[in-house]
């Protein structure tokens, strides 16, 4: 009897194995492929049957990548791209992940569905409007004249939010005029600065957000749903008492978030960068669009682009797919702790 | 109480604004909310939905060949281009893309998740070796089956010749039979993203494996359970949340899914790989056609609500929730 048992463990351990062996061996033959490819003469390298061993590895197949197609120069784009997507989430997901979290204020709950909602509208079903934005916004006149309109639009709002929130605070007593004007000065000054800046740029070259720009790469991405989510899901776990504490010590809202919420979340910070890096990254269909040179040009395209450019030379295009693949494999490696969990968060809770 | 000077001590308390006008108090807290919610908000109205306002409206409209000039025909154009054979075998490439690719990824991750799972010598290795495809993007997932599916020198033909099945032109023949609606074409473009996913669906699925509490399997063995039971009655009611996401996310990919179309085939051969989202593509940016385009954009939309309400409403009920 405990034999029998026996004889059927070691079958089933000998199943599970090979079950596992074959589909690793599956999974990893593409990436396995490739570097060999890479490694191999042009001639071998279209040979059949295909060789699965470089022998004599030429390294210099990579050099040759990076010379056929400016590499270095996408995958700076890529990598500047993703960093200005990346702090961009996470500023504006923090703000509004705890204006959802912290403070009480009407139409909270709506405004919180209406930024869920967005997650449901797939990229590509808006896809046409946005690239004629882009392009719109990057022909002189027309374009200035609506981004400064865009500009004075979004400060106009930002400064009556402001006067709404400071000048009334604390029951608006005798002295609201004199706190109404201070708030105005304050945040006139500070929206003052950015306009000019933005103002100052677009009287250099005439445009704010065009074709062919980091802008175009990364301001439709600057905002973030699955963050704000992401980020309040943590939010929420921090006791308000915390907060009610802290007014008493007089800190205000951005004060508290500084100095009490930020470093108490730095974990599900780490994952939404994580998150919005890898997701920035691997962008395809937009950058394709709003790119046409390589001053702008991300490295997926690029690498589209070499492998219809250097079709006869396997060799090539795949030594250039592996240096394409190699920052993603150090940063998942790195990081890996902080993407499972923000898997994680989304398979549980989204 | 902080005006103590002498001239507003002498007079009665102010009575503060907000008492007066209790909405002022609403309104006050609603600048706050609004100034931390304004620039999301400002992003999504810009990138969101004026987008998806305009594609609706761009709808109404036949563009000329330049993309500008354009004549109102109402929803002529969409009951024309929803109803012409192109969308119709674009939208049957799509369901069909959806088929091979969700399904299979699923069961595959479930597959390796589970044997990867299990306490055995290596299982770190399988872990990092099945999760690993989530380091590579679209477009490097596309190149590399580019070169395994070469006619003549790619591993997938070689394969296929030590088993003495024929060559397969993978990417450029529409179809197996004339009986068959799809050929190898779309299969290539399905198993690149079958690869492509697997790290992700195995990477969700290891995580919750590793999230379900180990002393339910404790007391289920006590009880005598069998394997078997153990993986029906425990894990799966377990990972069906897991399930549940992984089944949504797969298909919004799949309907979504362009980079490798654009890669390997172009949408070719005969339309054979021609989904949704890479005919919207074709008739924006390279026939012009924005209105037609709009219209295919506003149906994918629709499309994604749907199955994605759906799934929620028929799966969730399946889905066991701690």
């Amino acid at each position: 009897m405990t034999l029998r048992i026996r004889y059927g463990h070691v079958a089933q351990v000998a199943l599970t194995y090979a079950v596992l062996i074959l589909g690793a061996l599956v999974v990893i033959l593409p990436i396995y492929l490739a570097v060999v490819d890479s490694l191999l003469p042009k001639e071998d390298a279209i040979s059949y049957p295909p060789k699965i061993f470089a022998p004599d590895p030429q390294f210099g197949n990579y050099k040759k990548a990076m010379d056929a197609v400016p590499l270095a120069r996408y995958m700076f784009n890529s990598f500047a791209q993703s960093t200005i997507i990346t702090i961009g989430q996470l500023f504006t997901a923090t703000l509004a992940a705890y204006a959802f979290s912290f403070m009480l204020f009407p139409l909270r709950n709506f405004l919180f569905i209406l930024f869920l909602s967005t997650l449901m509208v797939p990229w590509e079903a808006s896809i046409i409007p946005n690239f004629q934005t882009v392009q719109m916004m990057g022909d002189p006149p027309t374009g200035l004249a609506v981004a400064i309109a865009v500009l004075v639009g979004v400060c106009v709002g930002a400064v009556v939010a402001a006067l709404l929130a400071g000048v009334f605070r604390g029951g608006g007593t005798a002295r609201w005029p004199i706190r109404a004007l201070a708030v105005a000065v304050l945040v006139g000054a500070l929206v003052g600065i950015l306009a000019g800046v933005g103002a100052g740029r677009a009287a250099l070259d005439g445009k704010i957000l065009s074709l062919d720009s980091y802008q175009a790469l990364t301001i439709p991405f600057l905002a973030t749903a699955f963050g704000t989510f992401l980020l309040r899901q943590h939010f929420m776990t921090i006791p308000l008492e915390l907060r009610d504490a802290a007014a008493i010590d007089g800190y205000g809202h951005l004060r508290f978030l500084w100095h009490v919420v930020l470093p108490l979340s730095k974990p599900a910070l780490g994952t939404l960068a994580v998150f919005a890096f890898l997701q920035s990254w691997n962008q395809y269909l937009w950058p394709l669009l709003v790119t046409n040179s390589d001053t702008y040009r991300t490295v997926q395209i690029g690498l589209a682009g070499l492998a219809s450019q250097e079709i006869d030379s396997i060799n090539i295009v795949m030594a250039g797919t592996i240096i394409a693949l190699l920052p993603m494999l150090i940063i998942i490696v790195l990081f890996q702790r902080q993407l499972v969990r923000g898997l994680m968060q989304g398979a549980l809770k989204g | 109480m902080k005006g103590g000077d002498a001239a507003t001590a002498a007079l009665p308390a102010p009575v503060p604004l907000t008492r007066r006008y209790p909405w002022l108090g609403g309104l006050s807290r609603f600048g706050g909310g609004m100034l931390f919610l304004w620039p999301s908000l400002v992003l999504f109205g810009g990138f969101v939905f004026y987008p998806l306002i305009k594609s609706v409206y761009l709808g109404f409209f036949v563009s000329d060949p330049f993309g500008h000039g354009q004549e109102f025909v109402g929803f002529d154009q969409y009951r024309e281009v929803l109803t012409s054979p192109d969308f119709r075998k674009s939208l049957g490439v799509t369901v069909l893309f959806a088929l091979y690719t969700v399904p299979t990824g699923m069961i595959l991750g479930l597959v390796f998740a589970l044997l990867a799972n299990q306490r055995l010598r290596g299982a770190l290795f399988f872990r990092t070796v099945f999760s690993s495809t989530i380091a590579a993007s679209v477009a490097v997932a596309a190149v590399m089956w580019l070169m395994l599916l070469n006619p003549s020198a790619g591993f997938v033909n070689w394969i296929l010749g030590q088993f003495d099945m024929p060559r397969v032109n993978w990417l450029t023949d529409p179809q197996w039979r004339e009986t068959w609606d799809s050929g190898p074409a779309l299969m290539a473009v399905s198993l690149t993203t079958i690869w492509l996913n697997i790290g992700f669906t195995t990477l969700v699925l290891l995580a919750a494996l590793q999230n379900i509490p180990q002393d339910l399997y404790e007391s289920a063995r006590v009880d005598g359970a069998s394997p078997w039971s153990l993986l029906r009655h425990i894990t799966l009611p377990m990972l069906s949340p897991s399930l549940l996401f992984v089944v949504v996310v797969s298909t919004i990919i799949a309907f979504q899914s362009f980079g490798q179309i654009h890669i390997l085939t172009r949408g070719g051969p005969l339309d054979a790989t021609n989904v949704i989202v890479y005919s919207i593509y074709t008739d924006a940016f390279i026939n012009f056609e924005y209105g037609a385009a709009a219209v295919r954009a506003v149906a994918l939309f629709l499309l994604v609500l749907v199955l994605t309400l759906v799934q929620f409403r028929f799966l969730a009920r399946r889905v066991f929730y701690r």
